[in-house]
């Protein structure tokens, strides 16, 4: 992909959008030749909520209540579970510094690795919430306001990730580190998300804790792409 | 006034410059720590008149307001150094910035610790997940990720840079974490000072405000040593930090 944009440099500069789609493209199409790396994060939420009834007992009432918290704090670990590999396989084979040295600027291609991440790692979880709502006797209502507030979440969260991947990703000890650098920061977005879904749970309207994670989404996507393409050129430069 | 702001920042910007008038002015400063910090402390610890509902058990104000203001301030310090040091690379910051972190960390757990003293007689309990005491705590965990990014690189100039970036995401997410936990749950009473007005008693009040001054000044006493022992450990290759050395070593 580097490579060919290169080259079209020289004719004429690719738009920014068609320098957003190429990454994400080839991100994606990595991601579907290697499934394990879509597959695992997914395994991991399914089986971290699984265990939590076998811990706090089968009690219909208590897994009700604490269902929000279970499934915000597995979805906040998978993530984080997951993006350590984000730049890692691009930083290893050179890859990184192919793209930072193409004419696009650096947010955009940051914006199309998170997204593309986004698209391989919280789509799927998303998709398989219902069930686990539904094992954990979660009522429909609930069920919904849990999928809306996952849907405006999980990018924030993989944007905040991404900049501790970013930061770590020439270090050899990056996983635990990205932990301790990105889970006070995602201490709004677990707020808002399981705050939205207990006010379902109780049917008051949760409108205005989705319009915080709204905003919180775009206040991520403004300025997480900056924060992250400056830790990349960081990272690489002190390779 | 340009001229002169440019010449100090150029002035502070070199290490050796920076050794030599914090070295002046480190006694200084540790006398006004002390004169500051005993009298305080003593007054305000012993002989401060007691507070209508609380008793003695509020004394523990003079030393955890000063903590709390140090741990918030220090973090805004470590951001306002980040950007000097992504800006215009300038080595002092990336030395102050890293002195800070530990040091603003030990107050913000201090804070903490001194919280839970005073709020096992007062509330009943050593712990509330109140907004305050929650974004306290948060607060303390961005500072331990600051120092976790720090120690993990070892090139000097990476780590600053590296956590440059991480304690200005920080300080962009700090009010919103603040705001987020006090609509989640808030107990703590408002600020009884703000810069217009207080709600106590000017006896009191002049005790806190020297115990804060005493605190602000033992903190600057704090970051400069450590600033100083980052200077020697990254200049020892320069020729001044050896003939320093060297001296030293003779003069025992």
């Amino acid at each position: 992909m580097a490579n060919s944009v290169m080259s079209d440099h020289s004719s004429v500069e690719p738009s920014l959008w068609s320098g957003l789609t190429a990454v994400m493209k080839r991100d994606l199409l990595l991601a579907f030749r290697q499934r394990s790396d879509m597959v695992n994060p997914l395994f991991f939420f399914v089986m971290v909520i699984a265990l939590f009834p076998l811990g706090v007992g089968p009690e219909p009432a208590t897994l009700r209540m604490l269902a929000p918290g279970v499934i915000w704090i597995a979805a906040l670990l998978s993530t984080l579970l997951s993006v350590d590999s984000l730049f890692r396989q691009d930083f290893d084979d050179g890859s990184l510094e192919l793209v930072l040295l193409s004419p696009q600027p650096l947010f955009v291609v940051a914006l199309g690795k998170v997204l593309a991440h986004w698209l391989i790692t919280a789509v799927p979880l998303i998709c398989v919430t219902p069930v686990l709502g539904i094992m954990l006797f979660m009522d429909g209502n609930t069920l919904l306001a849990t999928l809306y507030s996952l849907l405006l979440g999980t990018p924030i969260l993989s944007m905040i990730s991404a900049i501790g991947a970013a930061l770590t990703v020439g270090l050899r000890k990056g996983g635990v580190l990205i932990a301790v650098i990105a889970l006070p920061l995602y201490v709004p977005v677990l707020i808002f998300g399981t705050s939205a879904v207990e006010a379902a749970a109780m049917t008051l309207p949760y409108v205005g804790q989705l319009a915080y994670l709204g905003a919180f989404l775009v206040l991520a996507l403004t300025f997480a792409p900056f924060a992250i393409g400056a830790a990349l050129r960081i990272s690489v430069n002190t390779r | 006034m340009l001229q002169t702001l440019k010449r100090l920042y150029h002035q502070f910007g070199s290490p050796r410059y920076f050794y030599d008038i914090t070295g002046r002015m480190l006694p200084w400063l540790v006398a006004a720590a002390l004169l500051l910090l005993v009298p305080a402390l003593i007054y305000g610890l012993g002989f401060a008149p007691p507070e209508k509902y609380q008793g003695n058990s509020y004394r523990v104000i003079y030393i955890h307001v000063p903590a709390a203001s140090i741990a918030m301030s220090g973090y805004f310090m470590m951001a306002v150094a980040g950007v000097i040091v992504l800006v215009w690379r300038m080595k002092m910051a990336e030395m102050v910035a890293r002195a800070i972190a530990p040091i603003g960390a030990s107050f913000t757990f201090i804070c903490l610790v001194t919280g839970a003293i005073w709020g096992k007689p007062t509330w009943g309990t050593w712990w509330v997940w109140d907004a305050r005491l929650t974004s306290m705590l948060i607060l303390l965990f961005l500072y331990l990720g600051i120092m976790a990014l720090n120690a993990a690189i070892e090139q000097p100039q990476a780590a600053a840079r590296a956590t440059a970036v991480l304690s200005i995401v920080g300080a962009v997410n700090l009010p919103i974490i603040k705001y987020s936990v006090e609509w989640w749950n808030t107990l703590h009473q408002p600020a009884s000072i703000t810069m217009t007005s207080s709600a106590i008693d000017p006896e009191m009040l002049i005790t806190l405000l020297t115990s804060m001054a005493g605190f602000y000044c033992l903190f600057a006493v704090l970051v400069i040593m450590a600033t100083r022992c980052e200077i020697l450990r990254r200049e020892q290759r320069s020729r001044w930090v050896r003939s320093l050395v060297t001296e030293a070593v003779d003069g025992v």
